[in-house]
């Protein structure tokens, strides 16, 4: 398959995943946010969201037998760890990642969103054009 | 007292068993469905995203050169979706009769206003995603087949959350 369209095909079904928590819970489908409140909330409000990230992750692992993930030599240890400190950080502070403002946020045409989506790409583009993309 | 007078008001009121059962099978498909997009569309390779994210490859040789744009198309794709979605769903909050089938309401951030936090956290969750390439949905999706730097990236990040939300608001 053409790699833009496994790309377009991905993005049409994480669409439609969240579509299905929208219908299904209400929910908006962030997954920082389903994370972070996963860990704080009790009750109902944690279950749903484990049940969704033990989808995720054990989704990720079963598909990945079935559509391998390249895979790509360690990177530094300090580099990714920083990298994770900074993406946990800014997506609570930002109220959203990629998903919750990306996917979502776009999809009920929210400004905040919407400025939070070019900001984050803009700041991922910078990053990338400084560092020559860490690979 | 009507019989319904007697229903745990934290439950919903139809059923609660199916609803709970229901829910968290939904809750589940939905996770498997996004994972299998993340795998299928290229967004759980770090490589890629960075990839993506290298604008400066575009002026490398005959377009699009280094510049991989496929990660447009996941979220051009995600989008056109959910555009969809959230015009057709929640027909209207307000009327009782448009509910999601296995909860009493639908429920999103009503914040709309555009803070110094938004765009600080947004600056800073760039900066990491432009580093290693992973944001929190692929990272998560990939948790047991990504190797070392998932394992360092995951606690990593929740390590972050935590941080942001007990220094900062």
């Amino acid at each position: 398959m053409h790699p833009y369209l496994s790309a377009a095909l991905g993005g049409i079904l994480i669409g439609l995943a969240s579509w299905l928590l929208l219908a299904g819970l209400g929910r908006i489908a962030g997954i920082s946010g389903i994370t972070c409140s996963a860990l704080r909330e009790s009750g109902w409000h944690a279950y749903w969201r484990w049940a969704f990230l033990l989808g995720l992750i054990l989704g990720g692992a079963l598909f990945a037998q079935w559509l391998p993930v390249p895979t790509q030599p360690a990177r530094a240890p300090l580099l990714i760890v920083a990298a994770g400190l900074l993406v946990g950080f800014g997506s609570v502070r930002g109220s959203g990642c990629t998903s919750g403002h990306g996917v979502c946020g776009l999809g009920r045409r929210s400004l905040r969103s919407l400025v939070a989506v070019l900001t984050f790409m803009a700041s991922a583009f910078v990053t990338v054009f400084l560092t020559g993309g860490l690979q | 007292m009507k019989p319904e007078n007697f229903v745990i008001p934290t439950l919903p009121q139809r059923a609660p068993a199916t609803r709970l059962i229901g829910g968290l099978l939904l809750a589940l498909a939905a996770g498997l469905l996004f994972a299998l997009g993340l795998v299928l569309s290229g967004m759980a390779q770090p490589a890629k995203v960075i990839g993506f994210l290298n604008l400066a490859g575009l002026a490398q040789g005959e377009f699009p050169g280094a510049w991989d744009p496929s990660l447009a198309f996941v979220m051009g794709g995600a989008v056109m979706v959910t555009l969809l979605a959230f015009r057709i769903t929640p027909a209207n909050p307000r009327q009782p009769q448009h509910r999601p089938w296995f909860s009493s309401r639908f429920e999103w951030p009503q914040q709309e206003r555009i803070d110094a936090a938004l765009l600080q956290g947004a600056v800073i969750f760039g900066v990491g995603w432009g580093l290693a390439g992973y944001c929190p949905g692929p990272a998560l999706a990939t948790l047991l087949v990504g190797g070392r730097d998932v394992w360092l990236f995951v606690p990593a990040m929740l390590a972050g959350m935590w941080l942001a939300r007990h220094t900062t608001r």
